[in-house]
């Protein structure tokens, strides 16, 4: 018989372990000199990658165009040109050989002209100037883009270069942190403390907090810079977009998190990490470059935005360029989070299966069997 | 009372345990001895819940182990492991945390084993950076610090220098002063024969010998006895029932068919003169051990 009084120690609740291994994931990435940096460069990057599109956006000049006589009230019409005065024909000519400006425009010597005016340009026909100055059909637009091509392109890949970073950084460290348990054996001390699905809970909720706060201070980091830039009207497009993604990656990330962990758990050494988790990290590629290839491609989009995968990169791209009706990201959102929620659970099956077989990879059928 | 009750294990077709059944009382230093790949390390596994047993059970005074009895558990497993890159105070704090503790009571658990076992001065190193020794001292703080209120020890002297083992034996002796049940497994014989009150002998997955020090010693020991006086010993050949194994003056080892006839020894050697030695041989650890799992 026990003859002295013990402290009586209240065994902690799920949750109340969930939320100590979570701390200490975070507390662990919070010490990581290496962690620390490249989120500063993630920040860095995508910070100075708003700034610089603001600078290039603010540099593009107008067309330098010499007017002779009567042909300035029409260029001006125009408004679209910098007008440069010139007295003569000959001056004007010579502005465009010193390239000064790019064409000019004077009255035209051939009584038939249409318009009065002849433009004077150096090697090539200046379409810019002859398309300001042409008499142009009635133009209809059944369908009009709700965004120019290019920004469509800059954005998608925006959205799917930053989950491919942050789900590649964070899957590959909770991948690591699993095998570092394993390898040192304190999963052992840990699986007789508490359970498994403890375990896994508490590092895939950890690592992907530490996601999600990386996320969002990436699109809050470049909303405030569109903002003060004076890119306003772009960041009322992007907005709800970004908005979109946030919500979609903290659902998406724990999927992928609980395959990182549960693929991981099969090998007993940090080395054989890469090869283990490999599968998981082309699941992460696929919507990268599907989105790279395909941003112009309605059907393909559509199809990426309800695969769970490609959902948090194929969605907001969607919702920017207006193709997504109302209800759809909310429908997506459920089958990500459904499949998600399968995931957690063959995840944690692996998991436990696997975590305490050292030695050889445990193979899939094994770690699968109950 | 930690009780385990005919717990089976196998791997497929491999049986690691077959029928392993034994106690560990409260308050008693159980050593558990057996080869490499004798069963050792799977039983402790079944014991702390790391392992299902294909068959039986571990109880607790007759009652099953719940999840929830085994935070109580003070848990040292074979292989060493603590996060190598985490301080060892902070550490000690997480894995006490774990179990159930408050904070305060967590770092005041850790700063007092830290100070028991030598390793104040280290307690805001990472566990990396300590030499071997230091790293087995914070693994057994490790299984120490949440109040343990039963001990189960995988090789908790492997790898300690000689004053190292003495810290960690008189620690371990004062858990059981308390009553605390501490089964400790160990390949270093002369350590388990010093502190074990109970010994567990297991061979190939299943238990070969079990029971109190002294009644294993009683058992396996033969009717031998050795005998030193101030006189010379030569007289003892011709005492009946008595065969001489070893004489060298004052000095014989002897056997007895009956406690009679080492009795009549006895007194013919106090009739005779000094006697300053007559005790029964007792067999070592090492010699019973050999002799159960031949």
């Amino acid at each position: 018989m026990s003859t002295t009084i013990r402290p009586v120690h209240t065994a902690p609740t799920f949750a109340q372990s969930v939320w100590l291994v979570s701390n200490r994931e975070i507390g662990a990435r919070l010490r990581s000199k290496s962690f620390l940096i490249a989120t500063g460069i993630l920040l860095l990057i995508s910070m100075s990658s708003v700034v610089v599109g603001s600078i290039m956006s603010q540099n593009e000049s107008l067309t330098k165009v010499a007017v002779v006589g009567t042909a300035i009230s029409v260029v001006e019409q125009t408004q679209v040109f910098d007008i440069v005065e010139s007295g003569t024909v000959e001056g004007a000519e010579a502005l465009v050989r010193d390239g000064t400006v790019d064409a000019a425009v004077v009255p035209s010597t051939d009584a038939d002209s249409l318009l009065g005016l002849t433009v004077i340009a150096l090697d090539s026909p200046p379409s810019e100037v002859l398309g300001a100055l042409s008499v142009r059909p009635d133009l209809k637009i059944l369908n009009p883009a709700e965004q120019d091509g290019f920004l469509a392109y800059l954005v998608a890949i925006g959205f799917g270069i930053i989950f491919l970073m942050s789900a590649t950084t964070f899957g590959a460290t909770i991948a690591q942190s699993v095998v570092e348990e394993k390898q040192t054996r304190i999963v052992e001390i840990l699986l007789s403390t508490i359970s498994v699905r403890a375990l896994l809970a508490g590092k895939v909720l950890g690592n992907s907090l530490m996601a999600f706060a990386q996320i969002v201070s990436i699109s809050l980091l470049v909303s405030i810079g569109l903002a003060a830039t004076g890119q306003r009207v772009l960041l009322a497009d992007v907005g709800p977009a970004i908005v979109w993604f946030a919500v979609f990656f903290a659902s998406g990330f724990v999927l992928l998190a609980a395959l990182y962990a549960a693929t991981a758990s099969m090998v007993s050494r940090q080395e054989d990490v890469g090869s283990a988790t490999s599968p998981v990290l082309f699941l992460v590629m696929i919507p990268y470059f599907m989105v790279v290839f395909f941003n112009d491609n309605p059907l393909v989009l559509a199809i990426m935005s309800y695969v769970p995968f490609s959902a948090p990169v194929g969605m907001p791209v969607r919702i920017f360029l207006g193709q997504a009706e109302w209800w759809e990201p909310v429908l997506s959102l459920i089958v990500l989070a459904l499949s998600t929620m399968v995931m957690i659970v063959i995840g944690s099956r692996i998991y436990s299966n696997a975590l305490l077989r050292m030695g050889a990879r445990v193979s899939l059928r094994d770690a699968l069997h109950r | 009372m930690l009780d385990i009750r005919g717990v089976t294990k196998s791997y497929g077709t491999r049986q690691v345990l077959t029928d392993v059944s034994f106690t560990v009382g409260d308050g008693r230093m159980t050593g558990f001895v057996g080869a490499n790949g004798a069963g050792k390390t799977t039983t402790m596994r079944i014991i702390l819940g790391v392992l299902t047993p294909n068959f039986g059970n571990v109880r607790i005074d007759g009652v099953p182990v719940t999840a929830s009895d085994r935070r109580r558990f003070g848990y040292m497993p074979e292989e060493r492991g603590l996060y190598p890159k985490m301080k060892v105070a902070k550490q000690l704090v997480y894995l006490a945390r774990l179990h159930g503790l408050s904070p305060a009571s967590a770092r005041h658990n850790a700063d007092d084993l830290l100070e028991r076992l030598g390793l104040t001065a280290r307690a805001g190193d990472t566990v990396e950076s300590l030499s071997l020794g230091n790293q087995q001292r914070a693994q057994i703080a490790a299984a120490l610090v949440h109040d343990p209120e039963f001990l189960v020890l995988d090789e908790p002297f492997s790898g300690l220098d000689p004053i190292a083992v003495e810290v960690v034996m008189s620690v371990l002796a004062g858990y059981a002063a308390q009553g605390t049940p501490v089964l400790f497994s160990s390949h270093q014989l002369d350590i388990v024969e010093r502190l074990c009150d109970d010994l567990v002998i297991i061979a190939d997955g299943k238990i070969r010998a079990n029971g109190s020090r002294e009644a294993l010693q009683e058992q396996h020991s033969s009717p031998r006895f050795e005998i030193r006086t101030a006189g010379d010993t030569g007289w003892i050949r011709d005492v009946p029932g008595i065969t001489v194994i070893d004489f060298d003056g004052d000095f014989a080892v002897f056997e007895s068919e009956t406690d009679a006839a080492s009795q009549a020894v006895l007194h013919r050697a106090v009739a005779l003169g000094a006697v300053y030695t007559f005790s029964q041989q007792r067999p070592t650890l090492a010699a019973i051990f050999k002799e159960v799992i031949a």
